[in-house]
């Protein structure tokens, strides 16, 4: 691919297949996580849940529990130490529009599952033994958690939510072509709420420091959002909190903003001025952000070959009584199709409930799976094969705003893709293909998620030993940030991947963003890529100011940095290592810092997207109802690759999850306790290793300019997709329409 | 111990001897305490992990004379005499057990929260000798949830050392 990153216009690492640098880490178990660092005066916090769902407190009774011999504390909002009153001092950085829920604030339940006291003690099994004895009296009033039942009090939200493009202007005349259209589609789709479930617990250990400074490990996508949430909501100056994360045991959106244990850490460690951890349970793990329940109806109208005269994507999705949660679920269906007639539509409802939050391609998950079954059944309808149609109806434009796409391989995506799957022999008639007792199905989708990137600053310090440390503070959540960015510097500077260590995770690192939204390689990448340049030209420098130096008179554009040497391209002979430079000019360390951010003028000129198609291939047996999705094909057009290895591995984790949405995950509420009843990991179903089997990631060609680098992010567009691709295998397997996701037993053999 | 430290009085501990990574401890436990939290509050090997406490997803997994539990599952004191392997006492001497290598080498993990689990789970069922084919790998592997979706890196790396022989 073009664009190499080092200077003599080859990569040795960027584009390459390269373990993960904190793999023995985590295979040995010396990787550390929020809730393992420890203290020598550490206090364990145990929450204590809301029975009810919306109401107020008239009592509560903690004697039995502050009698048990080592607590220390229990914490209500009877006795709770003051906090800042306004809602923006409790606004973190992703916040949604509105009031952030405040822990322990008042006696008035928003939630089931709200946190109504903090027991503190000693050692954690007494904590949680105490926080049994808690009695909670509660005027109870009815909840409403039912979104279909709101559905007539749906608005749209007053106040935009930062970062998510509200729907489009309509264009055309969309309720006329649907009118007039010859071929029609029209139905409501629905995906159930979904708990992200992340393997790691939410925990935050909160270290006293003494002279009012804590030093916090909290499980968060990002240590700068936390360290602005600590400093707004205790008013503490930034200085005194320092917070990092050097691990996350998996986020997928759950851990953007600071969740309600690390309030309670903080707000017991102020309190008793000693340090303090609380760990949230699997079943509290159901107590926060969720992907909302969203009503959806997608209504197609096509000429008789299939072309696309109208689009109608119509969706109410579910908020909380406290904040107005949004997130692009329409948007896609404007931008994937070519369409002279579309009209879109993003309400929501209020339920009480917590906030949902961003997980993995908020919106997209949601919005595309039903726009991609609805494209199925408008190719099933018009006797086209559904790629066919959907060439058929290719945007070459992103029409939502009007500008030219960036880069789109999506038809290399399809083409590949389809050689890789073989779906030139898919007999297009439902239920026609079989293996032995089990109909198989083969259906196909597209994916598409917006290519972010986010203001981002780095660091990079050199040392005399040749050895190169960079960093800055956000997360590797498990996306593979430490090994790409130690790709980056070693090509940037020519050096060895051993001899250079990211460092990620700590507020004292340079400022960068949440780990989210698939921008942090553009992001981090570019930032560090920028910091290493800056210390090529400081090297470069040094170099040339050496007596009798191999590099006098070489302009700086004319410099290789190659295998720890600065060299003169077109005659690498002639050159000096980097250790020597450093030596002979006395130089014990090099420092440089970088940042990167939007291109204001591309992104004025472009709309970039990453694209993909999913191809799925399911077998069924009918009497039992059980669906197994036994192959996958995900080709995917994301730009620059920078390891092949981890990439590849955030699409396998995409599908899966995908997989996971399409037949598995489900949070049931109970309307009249207003609670998720499977609120843990044997009712809440995700995939388990027998229910994965084959997956096949291709990544199709593509060269893009929305940022230096050419990337364009990973974490979510493996997801996007996936679920209607299996819908759409089991229509064609069964011949049954299920619009309704997870398609359980039930729905195969109802 | 666990339950001493704050109390005003003695706790009602009892005394266990456990080998731990090869080395023998003997140990005063609370008869509440379990084998994961022994391990992570109190020994601090915290490279077992808690996902649920219980006995739901595998996270805690580890090997008790070679045999692979929950062990957020059981209480310390029931393994009184027992030997046990955690994560961090799968290598022999400095370097990686060739299934720790393997999981690197396949990327089986990213968030790497299930790791250890999965790890001294894929040596138990090696040990016990059922599974060779990917099916059947898949599924005695079915115990210890990846939200992370690595399942078929992780297969490939046990396959890897399984046909390498390189197992124990």
């Amino acid at each position: 691919m073009a664009n190499s990153i080092n200077s003599s216009g080859t990569d040795t690492y960027v584009g390459t297949a390269r373990s993960r640098v904190d793999g023995p880490a985590k295979v040995t178990g010396q990787a550390k996580y929020a809730g393992e660092f420890s203290a020598p005066d550490l206090a364990h916090g145990y929450v204590v849940s809301s029975g009810i769902a919306r109401g107020r407190i008239t009592a509560i009774d903690t004697s039995a529990a502050e009698a048990v011999p080592g607590v220390i504390k229990v914490l209500t909002h009877e006795n709770r130490p003051r906090t800042a009153w306004l809602d923006y001092n409790y606004q973190d950085a992703v916040a949604p529009p509105g009031s952030p829920f405040r822990a322990l604030y008042d006696d008035k339940i928003h939630y089931s599952g709200q946190p109504v006291a903090l027991v503190v003690s000693e050692d954690f099994g007494t904590a949680r033994h105490a926080a049994s004895l808690v009695k909670v009296a509660y005027a109870a009033e009815a909840p409403t958690t039912d979104l279909s039942a709101q559905r007539e009090l749906a608005y749209e939200p007053p106040k935009k939510r930062s970062g998510i493009k509200p729907p489009p202007a309509p264009w055309g005349d969309a309720a006329t072509a649907y009118d007039d259209a010859p071929i029609k589609v029209s139905q409501d789709y629905r995906l159930a709420v979904e708990h992200h479930n992340p393997m790691e617990p939410h925990a935050s250990t909160v270290v006293w420091e003494g002279d009012g400074k804590i030093t916090v490990y909290d499980k968060i996508q990002g240590v700068a959002n936390t360290h602005g949430y600590i400093a707004g909501v205790f008013g503490m100056k930034k200085d005194d909190v320092r917070v990092l994360n050097p691990y996350l045991g998996g986020g997928f959106g759950s851990g953007l903003r600071p969740q309600y244990q690390l309030f309670l850490a903080v707000l017991a460690a102020r309190a008793l001025e000693r340090s303090v951890r609380v760990v949230l349970t699997r079943d509290q793990m159901f107590s926060f952000g969720y992907r909302p329940d969203v009503l959806q109806t997608v209504s197609l109208g096509a000429d008789a070959s299939g072309g696309l005269q109208s689009i109608r994507h119509d969706a109410i999705s579910g908020t909380s009584n406290f904040e107005d949660y949004q997130e692009v679920v329409v948007n896609w269906s404007g931008v994937l199709y070519d369409c002279d007639n579309v009209a879109l539509t993003y309400k929501l409802a209020q339920l009480d409930t917590y906030t949902p939050s961003d997980m993995r391609a908020p919106g997209a998950v949601t919005g595309v799976m039903a726009l991609e079954i609805a494209m199925d059944e408008l190719a099933h309808e018009t006797g086209q094969d559904p790629i066919a149609l959907r060439l058929r109806n290719y945007s070459e434009s992103d029409r939502t705003e009007g500008k030219p796409f960036s880069s789109k391989s999506l038809r290399a995506c399809f083409e590949e893709g389809a050689t890789r799957f073989g779906w030139s022999t898919r007999n297009p008639e439902p239920r026609s293909m079989r293996d032995g007792r089990e109909l198989v199905g083969w259906g196909m989708a597209t994916g598409i998620w917006e290519s972010m990137m986010q203001q981002s600053g780095a660091q990079a310090t050199l040392t005399a030993d040749g050895k190169l440390v960079v960093g800055n503070s956000t997360g590797d959540i498990g996306t593979g940030t430490y090994t790409i960015l130690t790709q980056i510097a070693a090509d940037t500077l020519g050096l060895r991947m051993e001899d250079v260590t990211t460092k990620l995770g700590d507020t004292d690192l340079a400022e960068a963003p949440l780990a989210g939204g698939s921008w942090t390689a553009a992001s981090s990448g570019t930032a560090v890529m920028r910091a290493c340049q800056d210390l090529a030209g400081q090297l470069f420098a040094l170099a040339r100011g050496l007596d009798d130096s191999p590099l006098a008179n070489v302009d700086f554009e004319r410099a290789v940095f190659k295998e720890g040497r600065i060299a003169v391209a077109g005659d690498e002979t002639r050159g000096i290592a980097i250790t020597d430079v450093l030596r002979a000019t006395g130089t014990d360390t090099l420092e440089a810092t970088g940042s990167a951010g939007p291109d204001a003028a591309h992104q004025k000129a472009f709309a970039p997207y990453t694209h993909s198609a999913v191809f799925v291939e399911v077998k069924i047996d009918e009497d039992l109802g059980v669906v197994r999705v036994t192959r996958v094909v995900s080709a995917i057009a994301a730009g620059k690759i920078i390891n092949l290895k981890t990439a590849r591995s955030q699409i396998l984790g995409g599908v899966v999850m995908g997989i996971g949405s399409a037949l598995e995950e489900e949070s049931m509420l109970d309307h009249t306790l207003g609670r998720f009843m499977n609120h843990n990991l044997g009712e809440y179903h995700v995939p388990v290793n027998a229910d994965i089997h084959d997956i096949d990631v291709i990544f199709v060609d593509e060269e893009d300019k929305a940022n230096p680098m050419g990337v364009k992010g990973l974490g979510e567009i493996g997801i996007v997709g996936t679920a209607a691709a299996v819908a759409n295998a089991v229509f064609h397997a069964t011949g049954k329409r299920i619009r309704e996701l997870p398609i359980t037993i039930d729905k195969i053999l109802g | 111990m666990l339950i001493e430290s704050g109390s005003p009085g003695p706790a009602n501990t009892i005394a266990i001897s456990l080998t731990i990574n090869g080395q023998a401890r003997t140990l005063d436990v609370a008869p509440w305490t379990t084998l994961l939290d022994l391990l992570r509050e109190d020994l601090d090997l915290t490279g077992t992990k808690k996902g649920c406490d219980h006995g739901q997803c595998g996270a805690c997994t580890v090997l008790v004379d070679g045999v692979r539990i929950n062990s957020c599952l059981a209480l310390a004191v029931m393994k009184d005499g027992a030997s046990i392997t955690t994560v961090e006492g799968l290598a022999e001497g400095a370097g990686l057990h060739p299934l720790q290598a393997a999981f690197v080498e396949h990327d089986a993990f990213q968030c790497g929260y299930c790791t250890p689990g999965q790890l001294c789970s894929a040596v138990g069922m090696m040990t016990e000798g059922h599974a060779q084919s990917r099916e059947e790998i898949r599924e005695a592997m079915s115990g210890n949830i990846c939200r992370c979706g690595a399942y078929t890196n992780i297969v490939d790396a046990i396959q890897d050392v399984m046909q390498s022989g390189a197992a124990k």
